[in-house]
């Protein structure tokens, strides 16, 4: 097809929209942001280089080691709570005989719920008088009143529960897509040689869903060091700094300061999250790899 | 998703015959389907009904159901007083802008590098490919600075629909995506169309494009979901509030009135994705399976 696999001038007529679109807000940015992390900027005067001025800055910042903390924090929380969930439930919603349409709605619902709404939705739960939503209701079997998001020891887990509720549900869909790919020979076979349900979803279901289960990890742990809505309309990142993750602290270095942004700062620390991020999925990769592809 | 007969499933019809196992699982089945009653359609439900009851009821007894009767005036109140109508139609025009620029840019994009493959056409997949591994906030700042300062136009895009349609182009997931859909067109038919003397955009349109509509619902849906559901970037790039959206207003609104009209604001926000969701359940159920596949 000769017109079909030239460079000709139409074809670059087509390329157009995605040159411009990717050229102009992805690739143009990312080229920016390296430079713009070796320079000191502040939009009114030129710009001048200060080599890794900025890097020293932010990490020589008391808040740097407080929001890496708080982020670990939250990521890992996330994990805890909110990878085995999903699984368990997926599992057992594969298994519906009747009417499974209802349950991956049911599971999915939250995700289409604006985020601001939802947090700020949780944010009126989580009242910590006595009459507040959560708190009557543990009140009925005598629980509580709980401080929630005013107490510098349950505020993240508060977070990291409602970003559990607003996530999981994406990840019961990907599971349950996951799950019609199983061979089911293997579970006729299993069955055949006498092996019960639980060490056929242990032997065969698990085995068999590894490399969606190490991606959707992976996923999780990139997504949530980047968490930014929840701290950022819920606490502000209070209470005294209890739930300042990374981004916030980009955000404030950036926006937070009427008189003009750091933006030097917020470019260097949102660099090295993202080298952090890019080292620890090389590392993670190969550290599973192995077992991902047997 | 289909409710499969599952006698091959992990349970074998053996094992569903036998009381234990039916009434094990079927009591786990039950026992998930009043949590994800409880839990995912609960939270709404409770929004529902505190849109409609007096405030002074929702902070006293916030688990009670209509005490003292109902508050219709609360969505009324939101509605207009509160000016939810206007941030409402305001997120309608983003969210359609924002749709037609990822739609425009995931077609011609994807038609080129799939379907007429220029010589360059691996650099420019790389590249996209590149994309997709970088964190969005490393991107955050400088598009900011150059929609404040935008290179060549030198007018600030701020406060201008423009800002948030624009970028919202750039969606590498998009691009992948309606590739993956055009390279399994099948070949023949694209060669037949050359033969009747077909070029390049009599192929766009009237051939590749109409072939495509399955995957541009998936694209269109979630297009204007994420739209919907942005809030960091038009907070940052619409200053003027009569021009944000919904997502955007919703926290300056629960300090300017009282918790029934705020609750009765953020209802009517969940109205349209809760709407499309129940209308095209098949195609985000699929879509979202899609995901996992693609980044799988």
């Amino acid at each position: 097809m000769t017109w079909v696999r030239g460079g000709g001038l139409t074809t670059l007529l087509f390329l157009l929209p995605l040159l411009f679109a990717f050229g102009a807000f992805s690739w143009y940015p990312i080229v920016r942001t390296v430079i713009m992390s070796l320079q000191h900027t502040n939009l009114v005067q030129p710009a001048t280089w200060v080599g890794f001025k900025n890097f020293e800055q932010v990490w020589h910042d008391p808040l740097f080691p407080i929001a890496v903390k708080n982020t670990a924090y939250f990521a890992g929380l996330a994990l805890l709570f909110g990878y085995p969930v999903p699984l368990v439930a997926a599992v057992l919603m594969s298994e519906v005989r009747k009417r499974r349409g209802i349950y991956s709605a049911l599971a999915y619902l939250p995700v289409v719920i604006p985020p601001v709404v939802a947090v700020l939705l949780w944010k009126v739960f989580y009242d910590a008088s006595s009459a507040g939503a959560f708190n009557t209701v543990l009140g009925w079997i005598h629980l509580g009143p709980y401080p929630w998001l005013q107490s510098q020891q349950w505020a993240m887990p508060s977070l990291v529960l409602e970003s559990t509720w607003a996530n999981a549900g994406a990840t019961v869909i990907i599971y349950l897509a996951a799950l019609t790919s199983v061979q089911t020979e293997l579970y006729e076979a299993a069955s055949v040689d006498g092996a019960g349900i639980v060490r056929k979803v242990w032997h065969i279901t698990l085995p068999q869903l590894r490399g969606v289960l190490l991606v959707t990890m992976i996923l999780q742990i990139i997504g949530t060091a980047q968490v930014f809505l929840e701290p950022y309309l819920f606490t502000s990142g209070g209470p005294a700094n209890a739930t300042l993750t990374v981004l916030l602290l980009i955000f404030n270095y950036a926006f937070g300061n009427s008189l003009g942004g750091d933006y030097g700062a917020a470019t260097a620390l949102s660099l090295m999250l993202a080298g952090f991020l890019a080292v620890f999925s090389l590392v993670y990769l190969r550290a599973t790899r192995s077992w991902s592809t047997r | 998703m289909t409710d499969g007969e599952g006698s091959t499933g992990l349970i074998s019809t053996a094992e569903w015959h036998k009381r234990s196992v039916r009434w094990g699982i079927g009591g786990l089945q039950a026992l998930l389907l009043a949590a994800l009653v409880v839990g995912g359609l609960g939270p709404i439900l409770w929004l529902a009904k505190g849109a409609i009851t007096p405030t002074i009821d929702t902070i006293t007894h916030p688990m009670g159901l209509f005490e003292h009767g109902t508050a219709w005036s609360n969505l009324k109140e939101a509605w207009s007083t509160v000016h939810v109508g206007l941030y409402f139609w305001n997120t309608v025009v983003i969210a359609f802008g924002s749709w037609a620029s990822q739609l425009l840019v995931a077609t011609t994009g994807g038609f080129a590098l799939s379907v007429l493959q220029p010589r360059y056409a691996k650099v420019i997949n790389a590249l996209l490919l590149t994309t997709l591994f970088v964190p969005a906030v490393v991107l955050l700042v400088p598009l900011y600075i150059e929609i404040v300062h935008p290179p060549l136009i030198h007018h600030s895009l701020i406060d201008s629909y423009w800002a948030v349609w624009l970028p919202a182009g750039a969606s590498a997931f998009n691009v992948v995506l309606v590739k993956r859909f055009f390279d399994n067109l099948p070949r023949e038919i694209f060669e037949a169309a050359r033969i009747d003397g077909a070029g390049p955009f009599r192929l766009f349109r009237s051939i590749v494009l109409p072939m495509s509509k399955p995957i541009l619902g998936v694209v269109s849906i979630f297009a204007v979901l994420a739209s919907w559901k942005d809030f960091l970037w038009p907070l940052l790039v619409l200053t003027n509030p009569n021009e944000q959206p919904l997502s955007v207003r919703l926290p300056s609104i629960q300090a300017q009135t009282s918790l029934g009209v705020f609750l009765a604001a953020m209802f009517i926000a969940c109205l349209v994705p809760i709407a499309g969701f129940l209308v095209f359940q098949r195609s985000f159920l699929r879509g979202g399976g899609l995901g996992g596949a693609l980044k799988g």
